[in-house]
């Protein structure tokens, strides 16, 4: 038998420079993207490669990913939480690199529609290009034409598969509208004002002329809710489950879908609330009222998180692109407006219209369509990041009734109209993420696939309180709280811990610890400290003029009192 | 006119047979995932309260012994052994995987007051309150022999506790002083004291092997050095140290066992400070025993609970009690740092889970990706108040919870009078003294 190797021979008398394993100092790692230029690869026939190192990657889709705020200034703390944070925020850089470097995998491009010699796009009309198109996108393109039912309103599923319209006399209906297979069709006997569909394709809420309705995908009436009356407009927030309604008696009432219980019923205090959304980004919901206000809200606050006047007279339409970027809104004044959510919550653009815009909805790469009267324009923007430049429209196109419901397919290059002639699917291109993520919402979802995304998305519902304009609160660092803590301890212990003593000398043998020279070492570390001090002060002291410069625009006789 | 419709392929999205897996396509964009940190938030809230739902760490009661156990050991070489001494002089080796004891051995009159195994495993040491050590065969005793030790050592005094080096054949008792004997010899090679009182506990270095850590009555502990066959220094405390431990992972750092309800993590190299004041039992704390990643360590206590500690906190995060436990006497936590044996003064040996929701046995990737998923998610959100709240919740047996609020009072109430000491005198009459070096009377070299 072998004897067993011994696997590290270590003489006795090292250990005096092994360093301790617990605190490591967090590695920064170097940026890959940067072409580092080292000698010529060498092979064995010889050859280089020419395009040596790793690819680089475009700075624009790195920022995509990049999710830390580096711009907010943090409190001072203690060495160790600073440093943890330093090593999150190498390890983010690290991280969006690779991310950005995933992209390659994605297999769809999205679509485009380009005029040749100068030809404007919003002069091609929706024949033309079905005929330009393969079959299947054409097959995309279809009418319903409804009339008797009265003007309808439609509904996109999440996924985008499934297609929910409701005529206001009553006509519900629900299909697959990609292989046109219908799902249910039932007359509800009742005005219908609003249609949504709920977390999935199964359930359906119908806003009727008394009370809010659910039913079934195949018409079985599942609940009459009574607290929610007279209901104009409904949306669904659908990673909270919540059911927001819109009612003509001034309420805007939170509806939980998956406990069944109402979470608020607000009073909005603007009388009857009839254009409502919801900014996808982060969940709150936007009213415009009579005074050309557009007033934000949570469920967790009695007021409106934020009003802002957005027109001279009422508001009649408002949409916010997916990203709670940009808001879109029109007025009786013939304006639409798009506002900045983000920052400022000013105007970034305007247009004139020569008819006030009734509808507005924004598709998943920022294209914004608006539905004046009987014709549906939708203008573009330059990427997807950009609002739409309003100065020409992209695509126009007339229908054959006054325009009642407008939303694009979620993940499919499709406006799908609602009026008074029926349904129009109108094809427009590039408006759609190509790419979805199979876990979210995937289009073509099996059953089980469906019931077990339903199961971990029940798991994972956002409590309602949570709803506020910063859906990333809950990571950043509670400042506030920090500074109650230090606040406390300091009451408690009647000193702070975490200042540093006074420095005592250490003392040293061989006649170096006379008074003299403790004396000297004393001054050598308050001085160092003082010049510290004077430093940071001075780095303040350009802020602090910077602030103050754009404060006086004219030059004024007081000036020489400013400090 | 140039146009392009997304359209999609169904073949490349929908699966060709049922036979095959489903295709799920990814896109990481972070505008096609909102709500990214309140669904982590919830996702981090539910992760905690199913580790509190599926927190059952007790695993078995190794029944048995005819009196309190005194003294646990660890089998060197087989993760499934464990020895232990009671107080009636029977040592028992029991098997943990079928939960019984295989053998049984009548090793002193009197108490086992240490035993230990030899880094071979082929043998075992026993001391008891007869005076004398004993060696004897780890494998039982072949059919028709009787159960008789190897070696038996008569002393002169009462030994009180013994620990073999982890490397030679050298091992090292205590009673009056401290020993270290050759294995072949029947007298001690050197004998090592510094002090008059008795001596409760030695401990080699597992690292540092020459280096060996006792604690004595009279408040103290001393550090000596094998090859020059002296005590190198010693620490005294402001009350008597039970047991110390050295960590298996850093070579100069132990923690101590100490009567005043605390442990302290000492590094070697600077005792006039301890590292770490851990402080969350309510009586002395008899035994201390560390994982072998050094992370962690265990202690057991008088008031009948044993606590996990992580070494660099001085708060315990997990605590283990039953009705059944009574005063813990001993604590061994396993070499695969995965369970944590106690014996207690009611004749009963405790087995536990050392991390109370793990899920035991073989696990799938999945189950593993999942179980990882959530442990990154708990540290991520730990500091939120709900969070912390469920992560920290602990039942406690109504003693020891009324012995917390007292002694919080107690704390309380001293530190206000030193403080209102501090205001009302002089600025800079009375010194304030760190809280740990308060706790060290002082350091002999």
């Amino acid at each position: 038998m072998s004897r067993p190797r011994k696997t590290n021979f270590r003489p006795k008398n090292t250990h005096s420079t092994k360093k301790s394993r617990i605190s490591k100092k967090p590695q920064v790692p170097k940026k890959p993207w940067e072409r580092r230029s080292p000698g010529p690869q060498r092979s064995l026939s010889g050859a280089q490669d020419p395009f040596a190192g790793p690819a680089p990657v475009p700075v624009a889709v790195v920022q995509k990913f990049c999710r830390i705020d580096k711009s907010k200034k943090l409190p001072r703390s203690e060495t160790k939480i600073r440093s943890r944070l330093e090593a999150a925020e190498a390890q983010e850089e690290e991280i969006s690199v690779k991310a950005a470097r995933s992209e390659l995998l994605l297999a769809e491009e999205p679509g485009f529609l380009e005029g040749e010699n100068g030809e404007d796009t919003a002069k091609i009309c929706q024949a033309d290009i079905v005929e330009a198109v393969d079959i299947a996108s054409a097959a995309k393109h279809f009418d319903l034409n409804l009339r008797q039912f009265g003007p309808y309103r439609l509904n996109y599923s999440r996924t985008g598969r499934h297609l929910a319209f409701g005529g206001r006399r009553g006509h519900v209906a629900a299909l697959d509208w990609v292989t046109k297979k219908l799902m249910c069709e039932i007359n509800v006997m009742e005005a219908v004002r609003d249609i949504r569909f709920l977390h999935s394709e199964a359930l359906l809420a119908v806003a009727q002329n008394r009370w809010l309705h659910i039913y079934d995908n195949q018409g079985i009436e599942l609940h009459c809710i009574r607290r929610c009356d007279r209901i104009t407009r409904l949306e669904f927030l659908p990673f909270h489950f919540l059911l927001a309604t819109a009612s003509e008696t001034g309420f805007l009432t939170y509806l939980d879908v998956s406990v069944g219980k109402i979470v608020a019923a607000l009073n909005a205090r603007a009388g009857r609330l009839n254009i409502m959304t919801q900014n996808p980004y982060n969940a709150v919901i936007h009213l415009g009222h009579s005074n050309g206000t557009v007033s934000l809200w949570s469920p967790a606050m009695k007021e409106p998180l934020a009003k802002i006047l957005c027109h001279r007279g009422a508001v009649r339409a408002v949409a916010v692109d997916s990203t709670g970027t940009h808001m879109a809104t029109s007025g009786l004044d013939h304006q639409l407006k798009i506002f900045d959510l983000r920052g400022t919550f000013q105007p970034l653009s305007a247009r004139t219209l020569p008819q006030g815009a009734g509808h507005l909805a924004f598709s998943q790469r920022g294209l914004l369509a608006a539905g004046t009267g009987d014709v549906v324009n939708i203008w573009a923007g330059q990427g997807k990041a950009s609002p739409p430049s309003l100065e020409q429209p992209y695509l126009t196109h007339r229908l054959s009734g006054h325009v009642h419901g407008l939303q694009f397919c979620p993940f499919e290059d499709v406006l799908g109209v609602g009026h008074s002639g029926g349904i129009t699917s109108m094809l427009a291109p590039g408006a759609a993420e190509p790419n979805f993520d199979g876990l979210e919402s995937n289009p073509y979802r099996s059953r089980k696939q469906r019931q077990e995304w339903e199961v971990k998305a029940l798991l994972e519902k956002v409590p309602a309180e949570l709803i506020c304009l910063d859906p990333r609160a809950l990571a950043e660092v509670d400042v506030i709280s920090l500074e109650q803590e230090k606040k406390e301890r300091l009451e408690r212990l009647g000193y702070d811990p975490g200042t540093k003593p006074p420095f005592q000398p250490k003392p040293k043998q061989k006649g170096r610890s006379s008074t003299a020279s403790l004396v000297k070492r004393k001054r050598k570390v308050m001085d160092e400290e003082h010049r510290d001090k004077v430093r940071q002060s001075l780095e303040q002291q350009p802020q602090k003029q910077e602030k103050a410069k754009p404060m006086g625009a004219r030059p004024s006789a007081l000036d020489r009192f400013v400090r | 006119m140039k146009v392009k419709m997304l359209s999609r392929n169904p073949d490349s999205y929908v699966r060709e047979t049922k036979l095959d897996l489903q295709r799920v396509p990814r896109n990481y964009d972070p505008t096609l995932h909102p709500f990214e940190v309140p669904r982590e938030y919830v996702r981090a809230l539910n992760a905690t309260k199913l580790e509190r739902v599926f927190a059952k760490p007790f695993l078995a009661s190794l029944d048995g012994h005819r009196d309190g156990v005194s003294c646990l050991a660890k089998h060197p070489k087989s993760l499934a052994t464990v020895l232990s001494g009671a107080c009636d002089g029977e040592v028992r080796i029991w098997n943990l995987t079928k939960r019984k004891c295989i053998r049984m051995i009548q090793a002193h009159e009197g108490f086992v007051r240490g035993i230990c195994t030899r880094f071979c495993g082929t043998s075992f040491f026993t001391v008891g309150d007869d005076k004398t050590v004993k060696q004897w065969k780890m494998d039982g005793p072949s059919y028709g022999e009787e159960e008789e030790p190897l070696h038996t050592i008569l002393g002169k005094t009462v030994y009180t506790g013994i620990d073999h080096h982890w490397k030679e054949a050298v091992f090292a008792t205590c009673g009056q002083q401290v020993d270290i004997w050759d294995e072949q010899r029947t007298s001690p090679i050197c004998s090592m004291t510094w002090g008059f009182d008795s001596i409760s506990s030695v401990k080699f270095n597992p690292i540092e092997t020459f280096l060996l850590g006792s604690c004595a009555s009279d408040r103290n502990i001393v550090l000596y050095d094998m090859r020059q066959a002296t005590p190198l220094k010693k620490v005294i405390l402001d009350m008597r140290t039970n047991t110390i431990c050295w960590n298996p992972m850093e070579a100069f750092i132990f923690t101590a066992a100490n009567e005043d309800y605390n442990l302290y993590t000492f590094d070697m190299r600077a005792l006039d400070t301890p590292l770490m004041i851990h402080m969350d039992h309510v009586s002395a704390v008899l035994d201390v025993d560390y994982s072998p990643t050094g992370k962690d360590f265990v202690s057991a206590s008088f008031d009948k609970s044993i606590r996990i500690f992580p070494v660099d906190k001085s708060r315990s995060r997990e605590v283990y009690h039953t009705k059944r436990m009574q005063h813990v006497i001993c604590v061994k936590w396993t070499s695969d740092s995965k369970y944590i044996m106690c014996g207690s003064d009611e004749m009963n040996i405790r087995l536990w889970k050392a991390n109370a929701s793990e899920k035991l046995g073989v696990l799938t990737s999945r189950e593993k990706a999942a179980t990882d998923y959530n442990q990154r998610l708990k540290e991520k959100f730990q500091h939120h108040p709900h969070i912390k709240r469920i992560s920290r919740h602990r039942h406690l047996p109504k003693s020891i919870y009324s012995q917390i609020q007292e002694q919080r009072i107690m704390k309380e109430a001293r530190r206000r009078k030193e403080l209102n000491r501090i205001k009302h005198s002089k600025p800079g009459s009375v010194q304030r003294v760190s809280e740990k070096k308060k706790r060290v009377v002082a350091v002999v070299k």
